[in-house]
């Protein structure tokens, strides 16, 4: 039985070198309706979003009204804005993600999903994207929606911001979809893949601008943070684009340099997706 | 059909947990097993588990550094200076650690349902929450209990505590009633599961949240969040108020000065709640048929 499997599988690479369009969006479009069956989770998150908005939004704004109204170029409804759509977006860019793709390495499951005709990189990839335009719907709109009626928030003034700010969560929304294939295609060396999602799941929340704006660390730390890592291209780029602390020619650079750190995570998931299959041992039988 | 015959199932597991007790320590030595079982299973995986304790170490510390971080942007927050602030924060976070070492698993319990392992566990002669808890410790998290012991002590160090045998039986104290506190929390929010199969991160709202909540003073939250939270839940009795007591300094917000001795009282009655909710839910459950 299980000899057959690997054969099957060796025969396929051929045939995954490429993914049609057509493919591509029926894929996304599962990815959609597959987490919008999930309607009792999804007003659960909300939920949980909304009190943590609340949380920050009031530790935000006691910052701002100590440090005399603006701190690190934010105004105070700079910072409410900045606080509600960084609740909403940690569903949409699906921070903490799930372990789906861990877990079906550990458990030999990965097998299958070699199996198909496509690449699996860019099947994840698709799928991602359709729950990422579902939480769009649900998990971003709700918060932040709760956010404005709640606080003075900061709506954008330039017409340029929105699509901008668009642009940006969708590069976002790809970059951290690359980070997470690769996090959990760490499975394939270690099988259990806690340590990384934990270390993960820390280096994105503080290092990306969930705790705190990085701007409110030293110039220096912060700018190290934003070019040698992809960190801030999740959350702190989206966030600063949107609530106009970053506008003009620097908001664009910003942008540009979340392009490049997207192409570069999705290429780093499907080189260790290549790499880790040739390490695949499915147990069992 | 199905109700009757899970009920009988939770009376037999009552019963042998009771006819089985014997001295305390036969009474203990299953769970001790199973305890032992686990950090043999979780070391076994040696990369992985190092990483995921690094992690959590940092973890803990990263509520402290916003606290740092915040402070490096403004000199006062909700009325407090940085020492005050962080002294709180490092009761906060231990009292965090503390339950969640111990508890933080039972937040699995929803999935535990779903895929119908309860039914296994109910079958056994042990008790519940104690195999529930047990199955799944966080023994990797210990080292972030020593390291709030740590930075408890320099945040006291920082203070310039008065030190008196109130103040020494009150930092003892204190971290163990804010822990049984956030443990209750974890309890009954996870015990939401017997009724809302799909509660997904209902619970962390109020766990997660909570520690988020009790990290700052509770000057800076508005009113009506403040009340729901603070005074509702009980988070203010955690690290605000018995902080406000040890630093001799009163309430901006009207309490009494030995208002920080009411977190003893406010932990045992959230443990007692707990308890009931927990025994509610488990006479209410009704498996998934997986």
């Amino acid at each position: 039985m299980l000899p057959s499997i690997t054969a099957t599988a060796a025969r396929r690479p051929a045939d995954r070198s490429h993914i049609h369009l057509q493919t591509f969006v029926v894929l996304a479009k599962t990815g959609f309706r597959r987490y919008s069956t999930y309607r009792q989770a999804t007003l659960a998150g909300i939920f949980t979003n909304t009190v943590f908005g609340f949380l920050r939004c009031y530790v935000m704004l006691a910052v701002a009204s100590s440090a005399g109204g603006t701190v690190a170029g934010y105004g105070g409804a700079q910072l409410v804005s900045y606080v509600w759509v960084g609740q909403g977006m940690i569903a949409t860019i699906g921070i903490w993600g799930d372990t789906e793709l861990g877990s079906r390495i550990r458990t030999g499951a990965i097998v299958s999903d070699l199996l198909r005709p496509v690449p699996p990189v860019p099947a994840y990839l698709a799928a991602d994207l359709g729950r990422a335009a579902f939480s769009l719907l649900t998990r971003f709109a709700a918060p932040v929606a709760v956010g404005a009626i709640a606080f003075d928030f900061y709506l954008p003034r330039r017409v340029a911001t929105y699509p901008l700010g668009a642009l940006s969560i969708v590069l976002a929304v790809i970059a951290c979809f690359g980070c997470r294939y690769v996090v959990n295609a760490a499975a394939y060396w270690l099988l259990d893949g806690r340590g990384p999602q934990a270390a993960w799941s820390l280096a994105c929340s503080v290092l990306g601008g969930l705790y705190f704006p990085l701007r409110f660390l030293p110039d220096w730390l912060a700018t190290t943070l934003w070019i040698a890592t992809p960190f801030p291209s999740l959350l702190q780029t989206p966030l600063d684009v949107i609530s106009e602390r970053s506008t003009g020619a620097n908001a664009v650079g910003l942008v540009a340099l979340q392009a490049v750190w997207a192409v570069a995570m999705v290429a780093l998931a499907a080189a260790v997706q290549r790499r880790g299959e040739h390490r695949l041992v499915v147990q069992g039988g | 059909m199905n109700i009757d015959w899970s009920c009988r199932v939770v009376e037999a597991t009552e019963l042998a947990a009771t006819r089985g007790a014997g001295t305390r320590g036969e009474r203990f030595r299953p769970y001790q097993r199973i305890l032992r079982a686990q950090v043999r299973a979780q070391l076994s995986y040696r990369t992985s588990f190092w990483i995921d304790a690094v992690s959590g170490m940092t973890f803990t510390a990263m509520d402290l550094v916003t606290v740092l971080v915040l402070f490096n942007v403004t000199s006062v927050l909700g009325g407090f200076a940085f020492r005050d602030a962080f002294f709180m924060s490092a009761i906060a976070s231990l009292s965090f650690s503390l339950a969640d070492v111990i508890v933080g698993s039972i937040e699995q319990l929803r999935l535990i349902i779903r895929s119908g392992q309860l039914d296994s566990l109910l079958v056994r002669p042990l008790s519940l929450l104690p195999q529930l808890v047990s199955i799944d410790m966080q023994t990797r998290r210990v080292g972030r209990v020593l390291e709030g012991v740590a930075v408890l002590g320099v945040a006291a160090g920082l203070v310039h505590l008065r030190w008196s045998a109130q103040t020494v039986a009150m930092i003892i104290l204190t971290p163990i009633a804010g822990a049984a506190l956030f443990a209750a929390i974890f309890v009954m929010t996870a015990t939401v599961a017997f009724w809302w199969i799909d509660s997904g991160e209902f619970g962390s709202g109020f766990t997660y949240g909570g520690r988020d909540f009790t990290n700052y003073p509770m000057t800076v939250y508005g009113q009506f969040f403040r009340r729901v939270f603070a005074i509702g839940l009980g988070f203010a009795f955690i690290a605000y108020y018995p902080a406000l007591t040890m630093l001799g300094r009163a309430d901006p917000l009207g309490l009494p000065d030995w208002a920080g001795w009411l977190s003893i009282p406010i932990a045992a009655l959230a443990c007692g709640a707990a308890g009931f909710v927990w025994r509610t839910g488990v006479r209410h459950y009704r498996s998934t048929g997986s």
